[in-house]
């Protein structure tokens, strides 16, 4: 089973940079974009053209936002018993103190400032992938598993392990299952 | 406990943990690791809450920029610790790191739902405990924007 991440971003060069750098660092992730806040709660409350969308291991969410700033997307996820225990990272370029503290108040699990240049960036990335997705004990992703996709969840329920555990055909098949899934 | 040198500033790590053997390699780990961080230690769930109220002979303690938090302490348990922590508005934003020997998926859950900022198992081998401490270092101590603690 691949790690779902969920990126919230609405400039298409930096939601491009972010595919980019994922696909070189762990091509087992299977990367999600909402590009506005409500796009993101309607992602994670699956309603709408997201009936079947998976729930996200990781949410990398920016603050500024389209429709809903992602601050309020925060203090929703924060707000809603099944969604407060995803972990989520704020990934923006703001700088500023008055946004880190806000969003610390609002429990996000980390904040990260996007950096001008590319190839900070891409070490960002990779930072992320080695440090919440490789060393970080993730909750287990089975509470707010879509009904009509719990009847084959049984074998995915096992503990999850770090990648390194799983065989690389078994991740290939589900990947490959998943894309024809999500039409890519 | 405290380190002297290392270039900018200090940076304070609060470690709440009771057994000395785990104390001993954390501090070793990050001496190694960033010789700018502070180390400071409870060894209960009582004394951590006293360190970051500043009560009793903490008073003149500073204010952690990071808590790594062990789950199973003597007098008060690491969960209650980090719930009354994510209680406290002035608190709630220290991030706070649970380190502990427990991987049961109900204690990560908990944990999770007590809005700990991350949950990382100790690792038996000395050498993965101190990657995973550097790991911390890199993560939360050189690429995270923490809140200002003062």
């Amino acid at each position: 089973m691949p790690l779902e991440v969920l990126v919230v971003e609405d400039s298409s060069g930096d939601i491009r940079l972010t595919r980019e750098a994922f696909r070189d660092v762990n091509p087992f992730i299977h990367l999600e974009v909402a590009h506005d806040g409500v796009e993101a709660m309607a992602f994670l409350r699956r309603q709408g053209a997201h009936l079947h969308a998976p729930r996200p291991d990781l949410i990398l969410l920016d603050l500024n936002l389209p429709k809903m700033d992602g601050r309020q997307v925060l203090a929703m996820i924060k707000d809603d018993d099944s969604l407060k225990t995803i972990p989520t990272v704020i990934l923006t370029s703001s700088e500023a103190e008055a946004d880190v503290l806000k969003s610390y108040q609002l429990q996000a699990n980390c904040y990260l400032s996007k950096p001008m240049h590319f190839e900070a960036f891409h070490g960002l990335v990779k930072s992320i992938n080695d440090f919440w997705l490789t060393k970080v004990k993730l909750p287990q992703n089975e509470q707010g598993d879509a009904p009509e996709l719990s009847i084959h969840t049984g074998p995915e329920r096992s503990p999850k392990k770090s990648l390194g555990t799983k065989s690389l055909g078994t991740r290939r098949n589900n990947e490959s299952d998943r894309r024809k899934r999500n039409g890519h | 406990m405290k380190v002297i040198g290392g270039s900018g500033m200090a940076i304070e790590v609060l470690l709440v943990e009771d057994n000395p053997g785990d104390v001993r390699l954390t501090q070793e780990a990050f001496l190694d690791a960033n010789p700018s961080v502070h180390l400071h230690i409870a060894s209960d769930g009582v004394e951590a809450m006293a360190f970051l109220r500043r009560e009793g002979s903490h008073t003149k303690d500073p204010r952690p920029d990071l808590i790594l938090l062990d789950l199973n302490l003597p007098k008060m348990d690491g969960r209650e610790v980090l719930a009354q922590i994510k209680k406290d508005e002035s608190l709630k934003t220290i991030p706070t790191v649970i380190l502990t020997t427990s991987d049961a998926e109900g204690d990560i859950a908990k944990s999770y739902q007590l809005q700990a900022n991350c949950y990382l198992t100790k690792p038996v081998q000395l050498n993965a405990f101190e990657a995973l401490v550097k790991s911390i270092n890199d993560f939360w101590l050189t690429k995270a924007r923490l809140p200002q603690s003062r």
